[in-house]
């Protein structure tokens, strides 16, 4: 077994899918020569040639428009666009074409292709280097919005995507792209695009998040835990389709929530889980389902980016809330 | 660069064409043989009464959501179709119905589309705008005012890549061609050197607005100069001319050397769809193009003059088009309406 980070893992399951699939073919911004300015795509035109892994113009539009193209001829290109700030000119070949094409056609013609982004603040980047829109990918039926929270799940749930035959939005949280290690075989093992994860079993509060997120979560689960509260955690990984099955469970068992991620709060994603949850798990619930996000402004520069990013605090003083609550 | 003007306006800008004469001793001159001019005159008529009925049928209530009909323009798609080869793809805008039956599509599933039905080519979810046929490199109309040309750059690259020698021709219209995504469109398919044919069928508006009130360049050929990329514009009324033109374009694409730009100049009769009562323009402007320059109508005086058909001859293939349309009206009433279950179908291949 081999240690390997987030990023890593990134550039170890495109080299797996690039190997296993020859109708595989990467585009983007610096991804070629550079090997992408996060290094996802280090050294992999050396292995595959630049045919397959392309340099592109800067222009996302036809980036995302000549992958659909693409796909409909039965390709599975895997566009990335350098930061999600600049997804917004793709957005519109990724709703209005990409999202509809095997709708449209009656399943004629499908769209496989992996549209990935890095996502999220924490690197003192600017604001359009920082943001999490994934509500606005979350909100479009016919596509896939996937975002992994550790290495193993980034390698795993990418090589699922590119295997999948509809179109997927993969965010991939870049503050945690070279912060943990993790041990795994490089084994072509994918996993599942239709469920939440459960990261750690509880009793008391269920704690939903996804993303880089899931390391202030899992935070304050353990400094819940001393003092015995036990906290269930649910890595949500695809918000589009989203399994509320396995989060219903644990609400049911445990009847208390508390959803985190770091998106703006308003009309973010946990607000479609605590309506769900109201809609089909009312009477399981022994109080208000609980937020934290990111605060209702643009994503801020440095200086204040500890202010504005959920906190460890945050969350711990979330659950308290929901656990005092009679 | 071989940019060129080869044509004169058919719309008003510019004095049309002297009226051709029929019934001269020396048939008239055209690089087309009695056959192929057949061929073309019973291609554009099936438009013609297609998009007739269509407009009909929309006014009867029978076909929802929009309808962009193709009368006037049916040269262009119809010299083109006869240009191409036999797995060359085919992508266009939602002035899609003439592409659609041009590539082969059968008019019964088209029109099945059009009223939403279940027999429709989208099972009667995607409507005027949205239908595909594989089978025939069809790569469907989209709604979207620029789409056609990123996708179709991708559909050529695909091919570039698996080392064939199939174009993609990609159609748009001249209120396109001043979208950002072409012109990101035209960079990358000369960079790669892909295969693909941007048309430009430029019917002079772009909804209400005459593309000179639009477009600083009105010479869209001119487009893909800064890329690199020839261009060339042709009559867009004379169906010949524009087979031979498109002939040159593909040939250009097949021969691997790069995409190529050809502005085909049209006019469309109808409004941009249905509830366009086009008060952007004169109905004199109408009446002059459709009196001087029909693209049927051209056809047809070659015919007679050529002595390959006479009146009568003309009048029973038109009878055979209007029963084939009629047939696929009926079909497209007769079809039963799409189950709602359809409504979560084909989202995702799975939930």
């Amino acid at each position: 077994m081999t240690e390997h980070t987030l990023v890593g893992a990134v550039n170890l399951s495109l080299a797996k899918a690039l190997e296993e699939d020859e109708t595989v073919i990467l585009f983007g911004e610096d991804i070629g020569v550079d090997g992408g300015v996060f290094r996802a795509t280090d050294g992999l035109v050396d292995r595959f040639g630049k045919d397959r892994v392309l340099d592109t113009p800067l222009a996302e539009g036809v980036l995302a428009g000549m992958s659909v193209g693409l796909a409909a001829e039965g390709f599975r290109p895997v566009p990335e666009i350098q930061f999600m700030g600049f997804i917004y000119p793709a957005l519109e070949q990724m709703i209005s074409h990409a999202s509809r094409l095997r709708n449209r056609t009656r399943g004629r013609l499908t769209c496989p292709m992996v549209l990935r982004a890095p996502y999220g603040g924490g690197i003192h980047a600017p604001e359009h280097h920082s943001e999490s829109t994934e509500a606005m990918f979350a909100h479009i039926p016919g596509l896939r919005v996937v975002i992994p929270s550790s290495p193993r799940r980034a390698y795993g749930l990418l090589l699922s995507a590119i295997r999948d035959p509809d179109p997927v939005v993969f965010l991939e949280p870049k503050r945690i792209y070279r912060a943990v290690r993790e041990d795994f075989e490089d084994d072509g093992e994918g996993m599942p695009l239709d469920s939440c994860f459960i990261q750690r079993e509880g009793t008391d509060i269920t704690l939903v998040s996804w993303g880089a997120m899931m390391h202030e979560t899992l935070a304050a689960a353990d400094q819940l835990a001393e003092h015995g509260t036990r906290a269930e955690v649910i890595d949500v990984a695809t918000l589009r389709p989203l399994d509320m099955d396995t989060i219903l469970a644990s609400v049911e068992k445990t009847g208390r929530c508390v959803i985190v991620h770091e998106a703006v709060r308003s009309n973010g994603v946990g607000a479609e889980i605590a309506a769900r949850i109201g809609e089909d798990g009312l009477l399981s619930l022994l109080a208000p389902v609980g937020r934290v996000g990111g605060y209702d402004t643009i994503m801020p520069l440095a200086r204040l980016e500890g202010r504005y990013m959920p906190s460890t605090e945050r969350v711990v003083s979330a659950a308290r809330r929901a656990l005092e609550f009679e | 660069m071989t940019s060129k003007s080869a044509a004169s306006e058919p719309g008003t800008s510019k004095p049309a064409p002297a009226k051709r004469k029929a019934g001269v001793s020396a048939p008239p001159k055209t690089g087309a043989t009695p056959e192929e001019l057949l061929e073309y005159f019973r291609a554009m008529l099936l438009i013609r009464r297609f998009e007739e009925k269509a407009g009909q049928m929309y006014g009867m209530g029978l076909i929802g959501g929009f309808c962009h009909l193709y009368i006037g323009q049916e040269a262009v798609v119809t010299g083109v179709q006869a240009a191409l080869g036999e797995n060359d793809a085919i992508i266009t805008t939602y002035r899609d119905h003439g592409h659609m039956l041009a590539s082969g599509m059968d008019p019964r599933g088209v029109m099945a589309e059009l009223t939403g039905r279940r027999d429709g080519y989208s099972r009667g979810k995607g409507g005027s705008m949205h239908m595909f046929a594989r089978e025939r490199n069809f790569y469907g109309g989209h709604g979207i005012v620029g789409a056609s040309a990123s996708l179709g750059t991708g559909i050529a690259f695909a091919n570039r890549y698996r080392g064939n020698d199939q174009v993609c021709v990609t159609y748009f219209g001249d209120g396109a061609a001043n979208q950002g995504q072409v012109f990101e469109s035209f960079n990358m398919a000369a960079l790669w050197s892909l295969p693909v044919v941007y048309i430009i069928e430029n019917n002079q508006y772009a909804m209400g607005t005459a593309v000179t009130r639009s477009t600083a360049q009105t010479k869209l050929y001119k487009r893909g100069e800064a890329f690199g990329i020839p261009g060339q514009q042709t009559d867009g009324m004379d169906v010949v001319a524009v087979r031979d033109a498109a002939r040159k374009a593909i040939g250009h694409c097949r021969k691997k050397k790069g995409p190529y730009v050809l502005e085909v100049l049209t006019y469309r009769y109808r409004g941009h769809s249905m509830s366009d009562p086009a008060k952007y323009r004169t109905r004199e402007e109408v009446n002059k193009v459709r009196s001087e320059r029909d693209p049927i109508d051209h056809v047809r005086e070659l015919l007679i003059a050529g002595g390959t058909a006479d009146e009568a001859a003309l009048k029973e293939i038109d009878r055979e088009v209007k029963a084939l349309v009629t047939e696929a009206a009926d079909f497209g009433q007769q079809s039963p309406e799409p189950d709602p279950a359809e409504l979560y179908t084909d989202v995702l291949m799975t939930l």
